[in-house]
């Protein structure tokens, strides 16, 4: 019953006159908003190069960091990138203050918005929040404070898949011509469903996810990628292999048998990656475990490109913050 | 009182008629239909020139957080009667609750309420409830309501007890292991939104499980709030070989799937979950066909503060009372579907669900309840105007056809 359907239910990260309100997903983002950003951040990396690494684009604004899971390395890389925009940045650790309390998500908002917020970082361990608060702002009339998701839950981080894809754009150009394998939890991953659709977006030629069944969500096929289960078949020829971070607590449920089988069957070893292109680089969003998902030879070997994507990463995230601030 | 209702065309899908003809109401019951009885002198008359006339509409999934706002709310949508599930505070497991219940819905003078007692104590899972007290007090099945018996001998066991009275057992086909954590479908849009999925596979395997304990112990069976086209083929099967079974469907769920969730659409959550747009025509067939016995609104007022979270932590569920026959006529007319056909669906399938032969027509005998509309009436879906305390729908701002002009319940004009 076309009639009836409710999809006026949009991303709100577009304004009316399409141009970025909030950065929520990578799902959505037209194509030319991505390259705008990854163009911008390339510019900004030379500003972590000075002496002197500011620039005043952000002066007198407030970045309210609003971690409602506890992410010390994200807070920094947005700290920082808010920083040399000359921003003040304000971090609430509200994982420990108002939710503790009581306070539903939106009365914390409506507090912080009385505070003169101009921009809030948010980090929630539910899908979906950081929508729900730009729908919020909306709502009060107040359109003019910009919300920059910094992880929801399984959903999105999408300032992680766009220095992803700065990275990948940094050291292969042409995306139409390349293979990327995600390997891992892409199940629970945020960074895998914003990497997918950044590389759809980019025209990335063949998107590979290689994970046990128990990892993966059903229906990626419908996105767009191609499933391996073997990673020594879906790591053939590949110029981009983003490992992802294997948490913990899914060895204590009936995801996985083992550590030790986990990494015999998808942890990147030498052995593997020699299946991929002679010149294929290796990526990880970081923190990694080594020895469950990835190999220190690997890691610390040519091919990786780890630590780039955090320089890259600050770079992208002050891209994200001044494009916001402008528009 | 004598009610006399005019001119209009009447609609009584038990009965097979749908033609022009007067109703005639006294002493609470249908009196006659076409010609007056005899000394029949109306003491009031209600013109329905261009309208139908069915039989007042019977519900099968209401929550009733506050009587009056709630049962306000179902005349509001031509719905008489309204079934209430057990899940109340305090649970509906003793009879004294289910007669305060029902006199107090009596004494509102608007909706009946026929309550469903709880099949174990305090909804445990654990020890029977005292079902044959319970029937006395006015429950008319026995169920879970929401919630699992995960022992399932004790279920057994319930079965066998109310199979003895030959009660029938209204559960919800949702295995709770398989839809443990979930929120939405597992399927393309929870995948894409990072949603935890409920599995068709939770429904499917809770309907095999029911229809095979129903088969040993002989209970009749009724399922509530069947989801995907997978289950409506079991339900078919299982009828075809002759097991006691039916089932209902939420009428959202004709409407609605996993897509209009959209972007975290908090409105959309609904328990079962709105599923893929195969699962919706599915149960479109099903209802059409008739392996889907009847539709219910699964009215679930929810605070509004319940839908101003993030999808996953948002409450399921939104009032339907009021759109009920908006939706069921909108289905049938997109269906082809008879009126006969699509009324029976909300009047006479679902008094057979609950096993009363007085509900659900319009013969000489039955309860006067009747339900007068106008088919072609459009109107928009505000629900700020909802008389539910629960204000919200997914539907907002849609257009629909059916506007209530009048109801008989219990023949007391409304």
């Amino acid at each position: 019953m076309a009639e009836l359907s409710v999809n006026a239910h949009m991303n709100p990260q577009l304004g009316a006159n399409g141009k970025l309100q909030h950065l929520l997903s990578t799902e959505g983002l037209p194509l030319e908003v991505i390259t705008h950003i990854l163009d911008t951040a390339q510019s900004f990396l030379e500003v972590s190069d000075r002496d002197v690494k500011k620039v005043p684009l952000l002066r007198g604004k407030s970045v309210f960091n609003l971690f409602f899971e506890n992410s010390t390395r994200t807070r920094t890389t947005f700290e920082i990138a808010a920083k040399r925009l000359s921003a003040d940045v304000i971090n609430l650790d509200v994982s420990r203050s108002s939710t503790a309390k009581g306070e539903t998500l939106l009365d914390t908002i409506d507090n912080l918005c009385a505070m003169h917020a101009d921009m809030f970082v948010v980090r929630h361990a539910t899908s979906g929040a950081p929508f729900l608060i730009a729908e919020h702002l909306q709502r009060i009339g107040r359109d003019d404070i910009r919300v920059v998701n910094a992880g929801d839950g399984r959903h999105a981080h999408p300032t992680q898949g766009l220095l992803d894809m700065y990275t990948i754009r940094h050291y292969k150009k042409d995306f139409s011509q390349l293979t990327v394998a995600i390997v891992g939890d892409i199940l629970h991953s945020r960074v895998a469903r914003s990497d997918l659709h950044a590389l759809k977006t980019l025209g990335c030629g063949e998107i590979r996810a290689i994970a046990p069944k128990t990892l993966l969500p059903g229906y990626l096929e419908n996105l767009g990628v191609k499933v391996f289960h073997d990673m020594n078949e879906g790591l053939k020829d590949c110029d981009v292999v983003i490992m992802l971070r294997l948490q913990n607590e899914r060895m204590n449920g009936a995801l996985l048998p083992s550590v030790g089988e986990y990494f015999k069957r998808y942890g990147l070893t030498p052995e593997k990656l020699a299946l991929a292109k002679p010149d294929a680089i290796v990526m990880h969003p970081g923190p990694m475990n080594r020895g469950v998902e990835i190999d220190s030879s690997v890691a610390d070997g040519p091919q990786a490109v780890i630590l780039n994507q955090v320089t890259f990463g600050i770079a992208v995230r002050m891209a994200v913050m001044g494009i916001l601030a402008g528009n | 009182m004598n009610i006399c209702i005019k001119n209009g065309r009447l609609v009584d899908p038990k009965n097979g008629i749908d033609a022009q003809l007067d109703l005639f109401i006294a002493d609470g019951r249908i009196a006659a239909v076409g010609q007056a009885p005899a000394g029949f002198t109306a003491d009031k008359t209600i013109e329905a020139d261009g309208a139908v006339v069915c039989p007042g509409l019977i519900d099968l999934s209401v929550r009733l957080p506050s009587l009056e706002s709630e049962l306000a709310a179902a005349i509001a949508g031509g719905v008489t009667t309204v079934v209430c599930p057990p899940d109340t505070k305090p649970v509906l497991d003793e009879p004294g609750l289910v007669e305060r219940l029902i006199q107090r819905a009596e004494a509102l003078g608007l909706a009946r309420v026929l309550p469903l007692g709880a099949l174990t104590r305090n909804l445990e899972g654990q020890s029977l409830a005292s079902m044959a007290g319970l029937a006395s007090a006015g429950c008319v099945a026995f169920s879970q309501a929401d919630r699992p018996v995960t022992d399932l001998q004790s279920l057994y066991r319930a079965m066998q007890y109310a199979a003895t009275y030959d009660f029938t057992v209204w559960l919800r086909p949702q295995d709770y292991q398989l839809a443990r954590d979930g929120v939405a479908h597992d399927g393309e849009v929870a995948a894409r939104l990072g949603l935890a999925g409920i599995p068709v596979a939770a429904e499917t395997v809770a309907i095999a499980t029911l229809v095979e304990l129903a088969k040993a112990t002989g209970v009749r069976l009724h399922l509530m709030r069947i989801s995907s086209a997978a289950g409506v083929a079991m339900v078919r099967d299982a009828q075809a070989k002759g097991a006691r079974v039916t089932c209902d469907v939420a009428v959202h769920h004709l409407h609605l799937s996993e897509e209009d969730i959209g972007y975290f659409n908090a409105l959309a959550r609904f328990d079962p979950p709105l599923r893929a747009v195969s699962d919706r025509a599915a149960l479109r067939f099903g209802l059409a066909e008739g392996t889907v016995g009847a539709v219910c609104s699964d009215h679930t007022p929810t605070a509004e503060d319940g839908k101003l979270l993030p999808f996953g932590e948002a409450d399921a569920g939104n009032p339907g009372l009021t759109l009920l026959l908006p939706l069921v006529l909108a289905w049938a007319e997109e269906a082809g579907l008879s009126l006969n056909t699509a009324l029976a669906r909300v009047t006479s399938n679902a008094a057979a669900i609950i096993g009363r032969d007085d509900l659900g027509h319009l013969a000489p005998g039955a309860v006067a309840d009747v339900c007068v509309f106008d088919p072609a009436a459009s109107w928009t879906i505000t629900p700020e105007a909802f008389s539910s305390v629960g204000r919200n729908s997914p539907l907002a701002g849609r257009t629909m056809k059916g506007r209530v002009l009048a109801v008989v319940a219990g023949g007391r004009p409304l």
